[in-house]
């Protein structure tokens, strides 16, 4: 619907947004804009909120890896079974089914890079159904949730201008 | 040394004072920029980079590359406006330049140019320039500032012989439906006036698609529309602009084009061809962007008592403050390091009123309205 879409657009771009403001910025008034953000959670349209965060500021950073996994399925065992195994576990930060070489893209989160290899070699890789596991620590983000990982484009337009 | 009358007799414009104010301290939010705070396109600036490598760097062709041309001429097609592109496009140093050229091609020593205010600072100087008379049209806040045929029944604009019209209009963001610009497209013919239609921030519209005079019936034979990327595409300091208009107009304006600028800049030429052939999701993202901030600043400013009408366009709104904007602006300025811009700055029919952009983050609005707030509520 118009007014689900429009709170969504304000949330995906600022999930801290309250009612009042996300009202005035769409025009809605806040009971409707209170009824839409109900029907997008209840709808499973909107999962959570989250910040954007750059583990390598923090100060005990966090180790990122994409994994790619292959599996093999049978008659008895498909995708959504293996993908339920897996994501299950809490360091895997997401979970894609994808097109291509491989079949699953996982994005595990650790405290080090011995946590993620630990994790896939004693975890993931034992499963039945998985054939191979490739894991690419990430080195380096430079976005993430379409955020641009960089010091702020500095303003550099004259404050006052016709 | 000794300097022409015609640049000495120029007044300083009203902005100045306020940059200067604006510029001295460095703790300011400035609701006062006229420009968009989003970069261009990346595909744009990319396409810029790409020619520049190629070592695209000499003149194009007078009146712009073709490619551009007919990807104009194409862009306008989809609003309606067919234009030629061998024969009535001209491709322009920002719009800035069509609107200097328009003045420079279609004033007489001595014509009437009647220019609607408030509005955009740099006509009257333009039309004075080309030897021109500027005749101040005032509009009101009770039309929501649209033009109307009284208002300029009111002014002697009946006797003019060019009319200067901007919708989506800066400074006051007010925009102007079909049915309104017909009561002036039926002035305009029966007072024999041509017309540039300044029309920069037409993809900027928040309440209905751009109207332009151009389409009204009798119209397009007596207008020059002037546009460009500037607004649209956030593309201001590229400078590049175009002009829309019968031949012999195009033709005329041309003509002193190949004189006084040869040619627009060739890597702006390169980026703008980018930015029609791939970037509109990018320009409906900043155009939904900018609508709900201008809802969130219209609603503010209402809401702490700053009356405001509901801007159709452009990226400003229009509070009004009452009284001398002039000391609200600079009292507001130096209690809260706000700065936005007086609305006399823009001539008659302003005063009273603050241009407020919102070409500026959500962050710095909220910051900005709730400071402008606590301003009134110290205030008073
Ligand atoms: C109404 C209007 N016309 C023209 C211009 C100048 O545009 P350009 O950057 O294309 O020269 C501006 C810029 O502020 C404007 O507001």
């Amino acid at each position: 619907m118009e007014a689900e879409r429009e709170v969504l657009d304000v949330l995906a771009r600022n999930a801290r947004e309250d009612i009042a403001d996300i009202a005035a910025q769409t025009g809605l008034d806040a009971e409707r804009v209170e009824e839409a953000v109900a029907s997008l959670e209840a709808d499973g349209v909107v999962h959570g909120y989250q910040a954007v965060v750059d583990w390598d500021r923090t100060e005990e950073g966090k180790i990122r890896a994409i994994v790619e996994i292959n599996v093999e399925l049978d008659r008895e065992t498909g995708y959504e079974q293996v993908a339920d195994r897996i994501a299950r576990f809490p360091a895997v930060d997401a979970l894609h089914l994808v097109s291509g070489d491989y079949d699953f893209a996982v994005e595990v989160l650790g405290g080090s890079m011995q946590d993620v290899s630990r994790f896939i070699s004693e975890q993931v890789a034992p499963m039945p159904e998985v054939t191979q596991t490739v894991t690419h620590y990430i080195m380096e983000t430079y976005k993430d949730g379409g955020v641009r990982f960089a010091d702020g484009d500095d303003d550099d337009r004259l404050s006052v201008s016709p | 040394m000794r300097t022409a009358d015609r640049a000495r007799e120029l007044p300083e414009s009203g902005i100045r004072k306020f940059f200067e104010l604006a510029e001295a301290r460095d703790d300011v939010i400035s609701l006062g920029v006229g420009e968009p705070d989003f970069s261009a396109p990346w595909a744009a600036r990319n396409a810029a980079i790409g020619g520049l490598e190629r070592g695209r760097t000499s003149y194009t062709a007078n009146r712009g590359t073709a490619e551009l041309r007919e990807a104009i001429a194409a862009h306008h097609e989809r609003y309606d406006q067919p234009y030629d592109p061998g024969e009535e496009v001209l491709v322009t140093t920002g719009a800035s330049e069509a609107v200097d050229l328009a003045f420079r091609t279609l004033v007489d020593s001595g014509d009437v140019v009647a220019i609607h205010e408030p509005s955009y600072i740099s006509y009257a100087p333009g039309v004075e320039l080309a030897g021109g008379e500027p005749l101040s049209v005032p509009t009101r806040a009770a039309d929501d500032f649209a033009l109307t045929p009284e208002r300029l029944e009111a002014a002697g604009a009946g006797e003019a012989d060019l009319l200067v019209l901007c919708y989506p209009n800066n400074p006051t963001g007010a925009t102007m439906t079909d049915a309104q610009l017909a009561e002036v497209a039926a002035f305009c013919r029966e007072n024999d006036l041509r017309v540039v239609a300044d029309e920069i921030y037409s993809a900027l519209t928040y309440r209905g698609d751009h109207a332009s005079i151009a389409t009204q019936p009798g119209m397009r034979e007596r207008t020059v529309v002037v546009n460009g990327f500037s607004k649209a595409y956030a593309m201001t300091g590229l400078r590049l602009g175009y002009a829309l208009g019968p031949a012999d107009a195009i033709d005329a304006m041309n003509r002193i084009h190949q004189y006084t600028m040869l040619s627009a800049p060739t890597t702006a030429q390169i980026a703008a061809l980018e930015a029609l052939r791939s970037c509109d999701d990018e320009v409906t993202e900043m155009v939904e962007e900018y609508n709900r901030r201008r809802r969130l600043v219209v609603s503010r400013f209402n809401e702490m008592g700053l009356d405001t009408f509901e801007p159709g366009g452009a990226f400003y709104a229009f509070p009004e403050c009452g009284g001398d904007d002039e000391a609200f602006a600079e009292a507001l300025l130096e209690a809260e390091g706000v700065a936005v811009v007086p609305g006399s700055v823009f001539g008659a029919g302003g005063e009273g009123h603050l241009r407020v952009s919102y070409a500026t983050s959500m962050r710095e609005l909220k910051e900005a309205t709730d400071r402008i707030a606590r301003f009134l509520a110290e205030r008073d």
